[in-house]
């Protein structure tokens, strides 16, 4: 039986995660674990993540699981979300800087704080809801996704990708940052497919049965 | 662009939704995911679930709720009523919680917010401020925090308690009138923008909403970045489309 493995590091809530993958799941099984040697005989793995960065390198260490998503990335389908989507790049400016997992080269950079005396109308950080994600380039996740649909978004920093070419979406909110990548067997979202509806739920669908 | 959220918030006593006016004479208004599932399919951008369950030993009858609500809605979900450590946070996080809202425990200890807000992330922590106009005629405005359902007052000034919150680790503001809640007369658009232009983070207006001109006003006048409204949805007296379409129309940036 195909299985799909969410990595569980102790940090946030995998409830609704896990609850969105069983439904959309079809003949997959869902695990949940943070044991590397179950998580590696699973056929793909996802990576969430929520709370600061330099907790999250931790746990990933403390837990052996860094090493873990560093070998499953070289051949599994792997979808990181949200701070497991930061993760994936080579360095982090939150928390005074942390070094990452360096899969996608570049790096993640907070949003401008808006000006203390700007009037209520300038744009707050975090950057928190709807937000419409322009497809910047094909891919089997977006399959029954129509452009410029609006995905549920809740952070502070934001990923500054070295190459242009593993941008799949981009989003708008100070600036165009970009909001989902691709290379390979990964990908990776900004955004809570688990937390936007439909069109969430057919993403996820998309990535359990992705076969890059 | 960002869109401004329509968020229902729900009142909840031993896993049912209740209705009342303010504590009293409340009513039973249904089952929990019932009702979450007919927001979710009008279009609400969030759900609140305000626990308003008197007995500690009920708690565990929240989490229930949180859960089954979890596992078949997916939109973002806040739980408030009764936060008080952060093993209560990580509990409603557990069930399925997307973010826990804070309220009297935040003023009883401030400090709070922030290892909440450093263990969890901020984006979880929304600290709840219900606040009350306390000037005298013709002096410039000037607001109160109170705590225990409006019912205590704290001596702080509700702007400087707004700006010592996010300082403190707030991902998110809902501010509520406590001089608008439950009158239907819409909220208090001053609290709002004088609170929304001294902070950083967003901004949930609470507290008044009669009709879809006073979610308009909470955005246009309040600065707002979402609205919450509990009776007008639960009474029928609209549906969260009609809100939605209401504020479309009149340039709003809403998501449809």
């Amino acid at each position: 039986m195909a299985s799909v493995g969410i990595i569980d590091y102790g940090m946030g809530n995998l409830h609704s995660l896990g609850k969105a993958l069983e439904r959309v799941a079809g003949g997959t099984r869902v695990v949940t674990s943070y044991d590397p040697d179950v998580l590696l005989k699973c056929d793909r793995l996802v990576l969430p993540g929520v709370g600061g960065v330099r907790e999250c390198m931790r746990e990933l260490q403390r837990l052996e699981l860094n090493q873990m998503v560093i070998e499953a990335a070289r051949k599994k389908p792997m979808l990181g979300i949200c701070l497991g989507m930061q993760v994936f790049l080579e360095w982090s400016d939150e928390n005074g800087g942390v070094p990452a997992l360096g899969l996608f080269p570049g790096k993640v950079t907070r949003f401008p704080d808006p000006p203390e005396d700007g009037g209520a109308d300038r744009l707050k950080v975090p950057h928190m809801g709807w937000n419409r994600v322009h497809q910047t380039r094909a891919h089997p996740l977006w399959e029954g996704v129509p452009d410029d649909t609006w995905f549920y978004f809740v952070h502070s920093y934001h990923a500054e990708p070295a190459c242009a070419d593993h941008v799949l979406g981009s989003s708008d909110y100070t600036k165009t940052f970009a909001c989902a990548l691709a290379r390979d067997n990964l990908v990776a979202v900004q955004f809570h497919p688990e937390k936007s509806q439909n069109a969430g739920m057919t993403l996820l669908a998309n990535f359990v049965q992705w076969d890059p | 662009m960002l869109a401004k959220r329509i968020i229902p918030c729900l009142d909840i006593d031993r896993g049912r939704v209740v209705k009342g006016v303010k504590f009293e004479d409340v009513q039973d208004a249904g089952d929990p995911v019932e009702v979450a599932r007919k927001y979710d399919a009008q279009g609400a951008d969030e759900l609140v679930f305000l626990d308003i369950t008197a007995s500690v030993d009920d708690r565990p009858t929240l989490f229930q709720t949180v859960e089954a609500v979890a596992s078949q809605i997916y939109i973002p979900l806040t739980v408030g009523g009764g936060v008080r450590s952060c093993a209560d946070v990580r509990a409603l996080l557990s069930a399925g919680a997307d973010k826990v809202s804070i309220n009297t425990s935040a003023v009883e200890n401030p400090d709070f917010v922030t290892e909440a807000g450093d263990r969890y992330g901020v984006q979880c922590i929304v600290v709840a401020i219900d606040a009350k106009r306390v000037n005298k005629k013709k002096e410039p405005p000037r607001w109160e925090v109170f705590t225990h359902g409006g019912r205590r007052a704290t001596g702080l000034d509700a702007i400087e308690w707004a700006k010592t919150m996010v300082r403190k680790g707030a991902g998110e503001l809902l501010v509520t009138s406590i001089d608008r809640d439950g009158t239907k007369s819409g909220y208090d658009n001053e609290l709002l923008a004088a609170i929304s232009a001294s902070v950083s983070v967003p901004l949930i207006a609470s507290g008044g909403v009669g009709d879809l001109e006073h979610l308009y006003q909470g955005l246009a006048a309040g600065g707002a970045d979402a609205v919450l409204a509990a009776s007008i949805f639960h009474q029928g007296t609209y549906t969260v489309g009609e809100a939605k379409k209401y504020l479309s129309d009149k340039g709003v940036r809403i998501r449809l």
